[in-house]
């Protein structure tokens, strides 16, 4: 039998719903306001408030990385940090991460050792590489797979992935030593 | 000396790709658009009562589309036509779709599903190959059988006599869901001047654009299909992305408004296509040496619901259910049955993994039988150059399986690895073992199939030089845009840089086939190298180029061809070689172009305080023709493995009453980097006449071989016999506990 | 996204007093949410109940790890990396640094909390068997005032705790106790990473002389709350750790479990595997005394 009495409160609660709130933070450099409900989820207001689309729903329950960002320099799941959380955060998100028309030593060692096939799990899975190399510069194998663990990838089985973040690591560590 | 050909170049989308500014399907919006949704059955399978509407919304501010909203035949059109795009009056499966629903909020459409409230009439579902077997309940058909085939050879009869040994075994493998990261998505705009058209995360737009046209009413010109960046397919976007975008043309073609549908994680491994469960039934004649003297084979599929593409899986796992190896005799059934489940549909190997599973746990059961180890049992099977497959076909390349076996033992360490394991504490806490698997996967369509495709592909030249590849093949992550490019490039001498691939859009590109079935670089790859040299055939012919040109020239050649004739482009058209033949109503003779080759071996270690099995190394040989790219290659067979080993040991679909229980990634198990082992790839190449720069397929044969390598393992390493996957640990339990119910305890020292 | 942002309420007061204040309003009820990886999930997938929600994120007086003389505090909100990343807590107690490492990837480390996964109460909670090992104690406050207990009587059923309606978890105690104690800690899963445990285990233990002089076992997912094994600990306890004790492990322990059939696992799998993990600890225990 159909029973719609659940939703007799709907047009109580239309009354008073709670209103939207204005939030600022900054996204790869840039100071940003929004006027959103406090719940909406930090990866809906990236991607549909601000259009900034490079952080992707893969799953929406903090499984798979796709949607990770950098909050205050901490990798984090935005499908799962409500926007008023985020309030005067720094946000970085893999365009952030991009020079211009310069690809990082990160960047380079995917596209050279084959880290990006169908790429949808890119963007998470660098940041994550980028958060993972800002704690541990030389990361052992291991210590890669670990910190890689919350990126879920379809397509390459990792392997290519692990190579790249190696190479990266040793690059960016002969680079430092060298002060270049 | 090739100079593209052979390299890794990079990827052609690869910039944007790491710098997250490729744009998929869901990062896109239209002007005007609004958002779809999908009311789905509850129900397994029963009638359409009622379906009311709770008056709590305003139900005028929606879109609303049912089955009589259809223009054109509510169906899917694949091959029977048998599934409706909308369910109407009837359903047959959970999820199935029942109505359509748009708003331009998103948040108040997904209230609005729940607010529709159907009422049904259920009826006796059926859950299994076996119910559906016994026909007690007909849920499709007259019979519930979607498909049969039948491959004989020799005289199956007549082994039986001759027999000293005859080995019987029962395999059965599971659903498995494609799971590509990015999930379906499409939008969909329509207006009765310019038609429909639909922007998809899908891998073949002119299946999209023939369900479109049927659908929808309307004429060929008037459909338009373009691919976007798509997030992964292995198979799961090469059919149903047609069933998701008739649903947004048909909510288009009502509103006058772009319409948006993209899944959430749920809803689409509920609703979407996932790999045939199977079963296998070998009984087989075998000498007193270990050499097959035939046997029979049957190999039955579960379909779902509906037809689908169940016939050209079974198609696939039936003419690889031999395997490798020489049968002089053998009678192979093949079967695809229909169930109350959401329609299982393509994943990469697409038959194969189940039958070659099969196939490679009966070898190791056949060797324990006779008295032989896996790798002699192998040894003495093995299809040799002259020699005929199941279906007659002749090998006429000189591939050397045991020269492979041989390698790959070696490279995995193997023969010491066994000895060192078999003098290992039996009373040890991790028991460990090494399995083999030796398979094949055909390159590209079936028998008649490429005939039948008919691919045309072009290549269009620009003033300036640059070359554009126009082809209907799609790219999710495999490469296609950076091989084809490769391949003309190396076609007319031309640097990588100068040659892109223009958006698989029917407007823009021919039909160059499905990008399936392994046969991307192999076949339309051929097409691209043809088309390419047809540019300069007709550069050469007007007296703009000579034989031997520089890129400098070619490019001078074209800007001077375009200022005097307009648009320079070059088509070619699939041609079945010579004296290739194949019967389809026999199911005998030549059935795929070219076989890749290879053997794969996987050690594995069980801890028997958890009983749980993880791959510690794995090796992937395998003979592929020519790599063109070696680290596009490389990705994919490490790719396919891990799929591979998804199969085997962790990915479980948990059904009840048909629909699957398990619909999120927290609790559909797929491997993490913290659970594969180093995948070691290794390559052969003997060429292939009949592939781009001697290329074969590559993009399935890597999914074929883990399973079976790594259940061969588990068996060595705990000497008890596993037949059935995904191999969980809780089923390994049950096995040790029945072997030994007073010693349930890890003994771990002394 | 299966919710409505625009039906929920969050805020954000800044300071406990006025959190706890929302906490006691009798008209509505509030809910605390802290870094998110349990209440937004449930919140996408349409399964939140609550639609007024209390940020406790970045409370100061929920924050931080003091060491005091009797015992190491850490606030509720102190998140899992944060738990890493703590030497007393590597030093002193590394089985509750081990659940931290296995709970999520990286990303839900960084905002996953202890107290949320106390107050989540999932029967699988990665951390909360090593806080029923260690022999926590948990403050809990209101505007009513503090008051402690025990972590081991704080679940009383499945997702039902000693946790009054206005009252919000705020530090968690635990004794400097086992110093020079045998540890133990082992998480079962699916797969190695990102895995809702099947059955989990946390153990500490000294012994001397080969018998065994204190010991304490708690399990997770083998019951509707961690449990502590105290039969068994009463049967070792004063003991050699030799096969005859070994050998009534696994009847002990099937004893003391409930253990059920679910989507990840079944009864029959865990209860074997509880009782081998039990096992490998007393091995380990024995072990250790050889080993400096």
């Amino acid at each position: 039998m159909s029973d719609f009495s659940e939703h007799a409160d709907a047009e109580q609660r239309d009354v008073e719903r709670p209103a939207k709130c204005e939030l600022s933070f900054t996204v790869n450099g840039t100071s940003r306001t929004v006027l959103v409900h406090p719940m909406e989820r930090l990866l809906d207001v990236l991607r549909h408030e601000l259009q900034l689309t490079d952080a992707k729903e893969g799953c929406g329950e903090g499984e798979c990385g796709s949607c990770s960002v950098l909050l205050d320099k901490q990798l984090v799941n935005s499908c799962l940090v409500p926007a008023l959380q985020a309030e005067g955060a720094n946000i970085i998100t893999i365009a952030g991460l991009t020079d211009g028309a310069q690809l990082s030593t990160l960047q380079k060692a995917f596209l050279e050792c084959g880290g990006a096939q169908c790429g949808i799990c890119t963007p998470g899975m660098l940041l994550s590489a980028r958060h993972l190399l800002d704690r541990t510069p030389l990361p052992t194998l291991d210590e890669i797979r670990e910190g890689l663990a919350g990126n879920l990838c379809r397509c390459t089985g990792y392997m290519q992935i692990f190579e790249a973040v190696s190479r990266a690591a040793k690059e960016e560590n002969a680079r430092r030593r060298t002060g270049a | 000396m090739e100079n593209v050909v052979g390299k890794s170049m990079p990827r052609k989308e690869g910039r944007d790709k790491v710098t997250g500014a490729a744009r998929y399907i869901d990062d896109m919006t239209i002007p005007g658009m609004i958002y779809g949704a999908t009311v789905r059955s509850q129900i397994p399978r029963g009638k359409i009562k009622t379906v009311s509407f709770d008056p709590r919304f305003d139900w005028d501010e929606f879109v609303t589309v049912t089955a009589q909203d259809i223009p054109g035949r509510n169906c899917i059109a694949l091959i029977l036509d048998d599934q409706p795009c909308l369910a109407d009056g009837m359903v047959n499966h959970p999820e199935e779709a029942i109505l359509l629903l748009a708003h331009s909020d998103p948040y108040l459409l997904r209230k609005a599903i729940d607010g529709v409230r159907i009422e049904y009439e259920p009826q006796a579902p059926v859950f299994s190959i076996e119910e559906s077997e016994r026909q007690e309940t007909v849920i499709w058909g007259s019979d519930n059988v979607f498909k049969t085939f039948l491959i004989e050879k020799g005289d199956v009869d007549e082994v039986w006599s001759a027999a000293d040994y005859v080995v019987e075994g029962k395999y059965t493998t599971g659903a498995q869901e494609q799971l590509y990261i990015e999930n379906q998505g499409v939008i969909a705009s329509f207006d009765a001047e310019h038609g429909l058209t639909l922007w998809g995360s899908l891998q073949c737009p002119y299946y999209v654009h023939k369900a479109l046209m049927a659908l929808c009413g309307l004429p060929a010109e008037k459909v338009r299909v373009v691919q976007v960046e798509t997030g992964g397919a292995f198979g799961g976007k090469e059919e149903y992305p047609s069933m998701i975008a008739g649903h947004a043309s048909l909510l288009a073609m009502k509103s006058g408004r772009p319409v948006k549908i993209v899944y959430d994680r749920l809803e689409d491994m509920t609703a979407t296509t996932k790999r045939h469960p199977s079963r296998t039934r070998h009984r087989t004649a075998v000498s007193e040496d270990g050499k097959i003297l035939g046997g029979e084979i049957d190999f039955t599929i579960d379909g779902g619901a509906y037809a689908t593409l169940s016939s050209v899986v079974l198609s696939r796992g039936t003419i690889h259910a031999g395997g490798p190896y020489y049968w002089p005799s053998v009678r192979i059934r093949g079967k695809a049955v229909a169930t109350n489940m959401p329609p299982h549909g393509a994943f990469r190997g697409f038959g194969a993994p189940q039958s070659l599973f099969a196939m490679e746990r009966h070898m190791d059961r056949i060797a324990q039988v006779v008295g032989l180890s896996p790798v002699e049992i192998r040894r003495r099977n093995f299809l040799k150059p002259g020699q005929t497959t199941t279906t007659d076909q002749t090998i006429r390349e000189e591939i050397d399986l045991e020269k492979m076996l041989d390698r790959a033992l070696e490279l995995s360490d193997y023969k010491a690895k066994k000895e060192q394991f078999a003098q290992e504490d039996p009373r040890a806490n991790t028991r460990r073992g090494m399995g083999i698997a030796a398979f094949l996967h055909g390159s590209g369509f079936t028998g008649s199939g490429e005939r039948y495709l008919a691919s045309v592909v072009g290549v269009e030249a620009d003033a300036d030089g640059t070359l554009r590849v126009l082809v209907s093949s799609t790219e999710f992550g495999q490469g296609t845009n950076t091989v084809l490019c490769q391949i003309a490039a190396e076609a007319l001498g031309l640097p990588y840089e100068s040659v892109c691939i223009a958006q698989a859009d029917t407007d823009q590109v021919p039909n160059s086939g499905p990008t399936v079935a392994s046969r991307t670089v192999m076949v339309v790859g051929n097409l691209v190298r043809s088309a390419a040299l047809g540019i300069r055939q007709t550069l050469l012919a007007s007296g703009l180029l000579r034989e031997t040109h520089s890129a400098e020239e070619f490019r001078a050649a074209c800007a001077q061809h375009v200022a005097g004739h307009g648009v320079l482009r070059s088509f070619a058209r699939y041609e079945a070689p010579e004296g290739v033949f194949w019967d389809d109503q026999k199911y005998r003779g030549e059935a795929y172009a070219t076989f890749a080759w290879a053997v794969y071996v996987a050690e594995v270690a069980v801890d028997l305080s958890t009983y749980t099995a993880s791959v510690a190394d794995f090796v992937a040989l395998q003979e592929v023709g020519r790599v063109l790219n070696p680290v596009l290659a490389v990705g994919q067979i490490a790719g396919g493995v891990a799929q591979g080993i998804g199969f085997a040991l962790y990915e479980k679909v948990v059904w009840q009453n048909g629909r699957m229980q398990n619909g999120q990634m927290t609790n559909y198990i797929m491997p993490t980097s913290a659970d594969l082992p180093p995948i070691r790839v290794f390559f052969e190449e003997l060429g292939n006449a009949h592939g781009a720069y001697g290329a074969k397929g590559i993009g399935e044969l890597p999914i074929d071989g883990p399973a079976p390598a790594i259940i061969n393992a588990v068996e060595d390493a705990l000497g008890m016999r596993f037949d059935s996957i995904p191999l969980l640990a809780e089923d390994i339990f049950e096995s040790v506990s029945i072997r030994s119910p007073g010693e349930l305890l890890a003994t771990g020292g002394k | 996204m299966r919710s409505d942002p625009a039906d929920y309420k969050l805020v954000a007061p800044g300071r406990l007093e006025a959190v706890l204040s929302l906490l006691a309003e009798e008209r509505e009820e509030w809910v605390p949410i802290a870094g998110g990886t349990d209440v937004m999930v449930q919140f996408a997938a349409g399964k939140l109940a609550s639609r007024q929600l209390v940020s406790i994120w970045n409370l100061r007086e929920l924050k931080g790890i003091a060491v005091a003389s009797e015992e190491v505090r850490i606030g509720a909100a102190c998140t899992y990396t944060e738990i890493r990343q703590s030497d007393v807590i590597a030093r002193e107690f590394p089985l509750l640094a081990t659940a931290a490492q296995w709970t999520g990837g990286i990303a839900n480390q960084n905002r996953g909390t202890l107290g949320g996964n106390i107050i989540n109460a999932s029967p699988a909670a990665d951390s909360l068997p090593a806080l029923m090992a260690y022999e926590a104690e948990v403050i809990l406050v209101s505007i009513r005032g503090e008051r402690r207990m025990p972590y081991v009587g704080f679940h009383t059923g499945y997702k039902t705790m000693q946790l009054r309606r206005d009252e919000l978890l705020k530090t968690i105690c635990i004794p400097h106790r086992f110093d020079g104690y045998t540890q133990y800690a082992r998480k079962v899963g699916a797969r190695n990473a990102q895995a809702i445990s099947k059955v989990c285990i946390a153990a500490v233990g000294r012994i001397s002389g080969g018998v065994i002089e204190d010991v304490r076992i708690a399990l997770g997912s083998v019951a509707a709350v961690p449990l502590r094994l105290t039969e068994v600990e009463r049967t070792v306890q004063g003991n050699p750790v030799g096969p005859e004790i070994i050998a009534r492990v696994p009847r002990m322990v099937a004893a003391a479990i409930q253990p059920i059939d679910d989507i990840r696992s079944t009864a029959r799998y865990r209860t074997a595997v509880a009782s081998n993990l039990v096992v490998e600890f007393l091995d380990k225990l024995r072990a250790s005394e050889s080993t400096p």
